[in-house]
């Protein structure tokens, strides 16, 4: 079998695209870059929306980013089933979108946070997370000043009920989210977003005190083999 | 009307306020000497700029001077002072750049702006170079930590540096953050940057060939930082300095980030003759500098620069600072490839003039000739002083009042937990947790470890290179309360502690940047702790085998007659040659064996225990032993190619007694250790040259036989373990109860 294809998309101040390239190098797959501005998705099999501040982020985060010629082309793809997760900027990224429902707004510290953070697999079923065992705790870092997830209390008790939360902070919350929500799925479980980053715990010599963040980028090739 | 050089040939005695530019009259009367008449306003703006302190080193370039006449003999050193920023060769085909610089004043007018343009401004002198800058770090001095301005100040200052270093995408992977009243109404910001490059990709700032291109790309220009330079980093505050406001800078941290990765793509496209950015004296600095360097002439329309503010006059537009522009020296037929990727990155980008054999600078505006100078006379011959110096009046009673006469603590326990509790040396997790120290996947070790490292794993387009192991680290130090005790012996001991951080987590030092934050060097008094500072640190580099490769100057950190502690702030590079092997800060695991390495004495002067229980300064600082610490980092990195160490620790400020408690802090674990002389002494004293490792037992013997054969002391305290730091007949602490006290002082003061 040829190597897996995932889409890393750049935008204009997005910042971690070459260390989410990286990290699925490590697990054998091939990183494939994709450019904001182009319609064209180049025939990949799943997509990475990394951190950053796309445009700055001086409106809303994400809120330009959502207009970009390449999320035309990832919209529907993602509609239709492709595997697609958004850390950090790239969640804010998706919610901008309605590709996940709610919002991420100001931590409530007011103050922007990068430390290593426990969270729990809350849901393994998703093209993201396969490879965790429910309940799983995990260490990956957080860095942010507008984490804090916030939706409308009936889009919060169908997240809850329909096992749409999949990672959620434990020992301490860094940023106020609802629910202490760290990342949600869609209905369908192949478009993940979530704060926390997996792409700075993948080596044991940098990066958070972690390999936690593996996880998540072998559930996607065992996702890709098994389809 | 436009003033224009016709208008100043027919009207010679026309008044000019160069006294409001910060000019002196002997200057103005250089400058009408240097151009046969007098200036017109666009040039006044010009040499005002150019040889205000900030810019032209003129009381500082005398000392300075020793850095290059005394510096050691490095294979290393690629490209010295004098440029935007130092290289050194780090082996395997790459280079390091890196620099330290001041943005202190603005930092106080607008703690958030000022820190944050410091940083974008650091960074773009090391673009400048060729580089891709991969990381940042500060040295941050504020007031008193319950100085009610030190509320305002250092909570901006770290949101600033955090907003605008986290936006671009570079981890932060260390610095300092020190309270002494000293600092209150004149904080010390300092920004370095480090970049990497391949050797053979280096950029200078140059602008050769008659007939190419003077490009200037990136943000347009307002009004923000006019006259920054000169009014705000040359004058003293006193009472009217909010009345300066508009003279801060505004940073776009996203136009810097579109920068740098179009910077890179010009420079992979090999599209760049000369580059330099727009830092301090905006077009002014660049355009002089730049033909200073190259062929001599060069002709600048200054009607086509583009304005954000189109009622800006030539005057404000050569000397506003607005961030986040660079100025490239481009062959004519690479101006399509250019400016194709300039438009990939939405990075605006104009012809502005073109490079001439003529000799001159000439700016044109609607038309008219409005500047016709020789740009060497402004870039480069700008007045130097030699200005008098001599030692402060106070300077042998404050070094006669020893610390001998302090009484010593009855519990050491208690005095241990109030250091440690004490703002200099409490956790500064509230400052580093706001920055991003992840970013770019590279980063090895970061705060709280005593150095920063990240790996070299880049790829650089246009360059064919193989992967390496290698990694760099940096820190930054300085005391200024030793500074002030003894400036000479201060700046060695900032160096000495630098050098030595760098050590410990196993890189082998290569090169020296420096930040001189000073009083008004018109005084007498704080030229001679300058004079004493500059002469000590040139010493002390020829000393340790590690030149000086560019750095900066601060000066007039006072308010009315009462200056800063002389502050000289050291930062050091060194390379790791298998970054595998770098040694983690701390206790990293239980049953390792504690040893000491060098020599603890009686030295208690400048000493945080003096300053947090007694608020004492007075005697001498702890001596300075260089052969010392040449011999201590020798083993550190022999130690840890070796895979001898499984942790370590520098000493420092509060001694053997606050080393042991921050490396049980890392990750937890106890340690129990006997001392076989004074307690109050072996815990206490801020001895130099002198570190902590942990040593896996069965490589004890290894690592004490190389001990020896480098005649560096070696003594074993104890072992790792438990949940206590004991030590025997002396103090028992919980780890815990360490921590508890060590993390809630700064929240505390900031909320």
């Amino acid at each position: 079998m040829s190597a897996a294809r995932v889409g890393v998309v750049t935008f204009p101040g997005t910042l971690d695209d070459q260390d989410a390239a990286r990290a699925v190098h490590l697990v054998g797959a091939q990183a494939v870059p994709l450019w904001h501005a182009d319609h064209d998705l180049k025939g990949v099999d799943a997509v990475f929306l990394p951190g950053g501040f796309s445009y700055g982020d001086y409106l809303r985060c994400g809120a330009i980013s959502r207009f970009a010629p390449i999320m035309e082309e990832l919209v529907p793809a993602a509609g239709a089933g492709l595997p697609v997760i958004g850390t950090c900027n790239g969640f804010q990224i998706l919610c901008e979108a309605h590709l996940l429902p709610g919002a991420l707004t100001r931590n409530a510290s007011l103050h922007y946070v990068c430390r290593d953070q426990r969270v729990r697999i809350e849901q393994t079923a998703t093209a993201w997370t396969n490879a965790f065992d429910q309940g799983q705790e995990i260490v990956l870092p957080v860095k942010h000043g507008e984490g804090r997830y916030v939706a409308s209390d009936e889009t919060l008790a169908a997240l809850e009920a329909g096992g749409h939360v999949v990672v959620r902070y434990v020992g301490g919350n860094p940023n106020g989210s609802l629910n202490d929500i760290a990342g949600i799925r869609n209905e369908a479980g192949n478009v993940v977003g979530l704060m926390p980053h997996p792409e700075h715990a993948v080596e044991e010599l940098v990066g958070a005190p972690s390999t936690d963040g593996l996880g998540f980028f072998t559930s996607i090739l065992k996702n890709l083999v098994d389809a | 009307m436009i003033d224009s050089v016709r208008k100043a040939a027919k009207t010679p005695d026309e008044p000019m306020p160069f006294a409001e530019l910060g000019m002196k009259p002997d200057e103005y009367a250089r400058v009408k000497e240097i151009l046969g008449r007098r200036p017109t306003g666009s040039e006044l703006a010009i040499y005002s700029v150019m040889w205000s302190e900030h810019c032209s080193y003129k009381s500082s370039k005398v000392h300075l001077k020793q850095f290059a006449t005394k510096a050691p003999k490095s294979e290393a050193l690629l490209v010295g002072m004098g440029e935007n920023a130092g290289v050194v060769d780090i082996g395997d085909g790459w280079a390091a750049t890196f620099k330290i610089e001041s943005h202190n004043h603005p930092s106080y007018v607008e703690p958030h702006q000022g820190a944050a343009t410091g940083v974008g401004g650091i960074v773009r002198d090391i673009m400048s170079m060729g580089a891709r800058p991969i990381a940042v770090m500060d040295a941050l001095r504020f007031g008193g930590a319950d100085a009610v301005d030190t509320r305002r100040v250092l909570p901006g200052v770290v949101e600033g540096i955090g907003h605008y270093g986290n936006c671009l995408g570079l981890p932060n992977i260390g610095g300092e953050v020190v309270f002494d009243p000293c600092y209150i109404g004149n904080p010390l910001v300092n920004a370095l940057c480090v970049g990497l490059l391949r050797k053979d990709q280096i950029k200078l700032a140059t602008a050769p060939g008659p007939g190419n291109k003077v490009v200037l790309f990136g943000a347009s220009t307002g009004p923000d930082g006019i006259g920054g330079a000169s009014v705000l980093a040359s004058a003293t505050f006193e009472d009217e300095s909010h009345a300066k406001r508009p003279a801060v800078q505004v940073g776009d941290p996203f136009m810097e980030k579109l920068l740098i990765e179009c910077c890179l793509e010009l420079y992979a496209a090999d599209v760049v003759v000369g580059i330099q950015d727009l830092g301090a004296a905006g077009v002014s600095c660049a355009t002089t500098e730049l033909a200073a360097k190259g062929t001599g002439g060069m002709h600048v329309d200054l009607t086509r620069v583009p304005l954000r503010d189109p009622s800006l006059r030539p005057e404000e537009i050569l000397m506003s600072e607005s961030q986040e522009r660079m100025m490239a020296v481009v062959e004519p037929r690479d101006i399509p490839a250019f400016m194709a990727i300039c438009e990939k990155w939405d990075v605006p980008a104009t012809v502005i003039g073109e490079v001439t054999d003529t000799g001159r600078l000439v700016m044109t505006w609607e038309d008219e000739i409005i500047v016709d100078i020789p740009p060497g006379t402004a870039a480069d011959d700008g007045p130097v002083y030699e200005r008098p110096y001599h030692e402060p009046a106070g300077q042998a009673a404050l070094n006669a009042d020893t610390p001998d006469r302090l009484e010593r603590p009855a519990d050491l326990r208690e005095t241990l937990l109030k250091l440690l509790g004490s703002p200099n040396l409490a956790s500064k997790e509230w400052v580093t947790s706001q920055y991003d120290r992840y970013v770019r996947s590279n980063t090895v070790l970061a705060q709280p470890a005593d150095a920063g490292m990240v790996r070299i794993s880049e790829t650089m387009a246009g360059a064919e290179h193989e992967p390496t192991t290698r990694g760099i680290a940096l820190a930054t130090d300085g005391n200024g309360r030793y500074a002030k005790l003894d400036p000479y012996a201060g700046a060695q001991l900032a160096l000495a502690e630098a050098y030595r951080n760098v050590a410990v987590t196993g890189a082998r030092p290569l090169a020296v940047t420096n930040c001189l934050n000073f009083g008004s060097p018109e005084d007498p008094e704080v030229m001679w702790q300058f004079a004493e500072a500059t002469r000590g640190l040139a010493d002390a580099c020829r000393a340790l085998g590690v030149p000086v490769t560019g750095g900066n100057v601060s000066f007039y950190n006072q308010t009315g007659s009462t200056a800063i502690h002389p502050t000289p702030v050291v930062g050091v590079l060194g390379v790791i040659d298998d970054v595998a092997k770098r040694v983690p800060t701390g206790f990293t695991a239980e049953g390792l064996r504690v040893v000491l390495l060098g020599d603890t004495r009686e030295e208690f002067g400048g000493s945080e225990w003096a300053h947090v229980a007694h608020r004492h300064l007075g005697g001498l600082p702890p001596q300075a032993v260089l052969e010392a610490e040449r011999a201590l980092a020798t083993v550190l990195v022999e130690g840890a190619r070796r895979g001898l160490l499984a942790g370590s620790h520098d000493l420092s400020d509060g001694g053997l007694a606050v080393a042991l408690a921050e490396s049980c802090l890392v990750r937890g674990v106890g340690a129990s250790v006997a001392l076989s002389g004074e307690p109050f002494t072996d815990l206490f004293s801020e001895s130099s040259s002198r570190a902590l490792v942990a040593v896996r037992p069965e490589a004890y013997d290894e690592f004490a036989s190389l001990c020896g054969r480098h005649d560096v002391p070696c003594y074993g305290l104890g072992m790792t373990g438990g949940d206590t730091l004991v030590v025997e007949d002396v103090l028992e602490i919980p780890v815990a109860e360490l921590r508890e006290t060590h993390e809630a002082a700064l929240p505390a003061l900031f909320g």
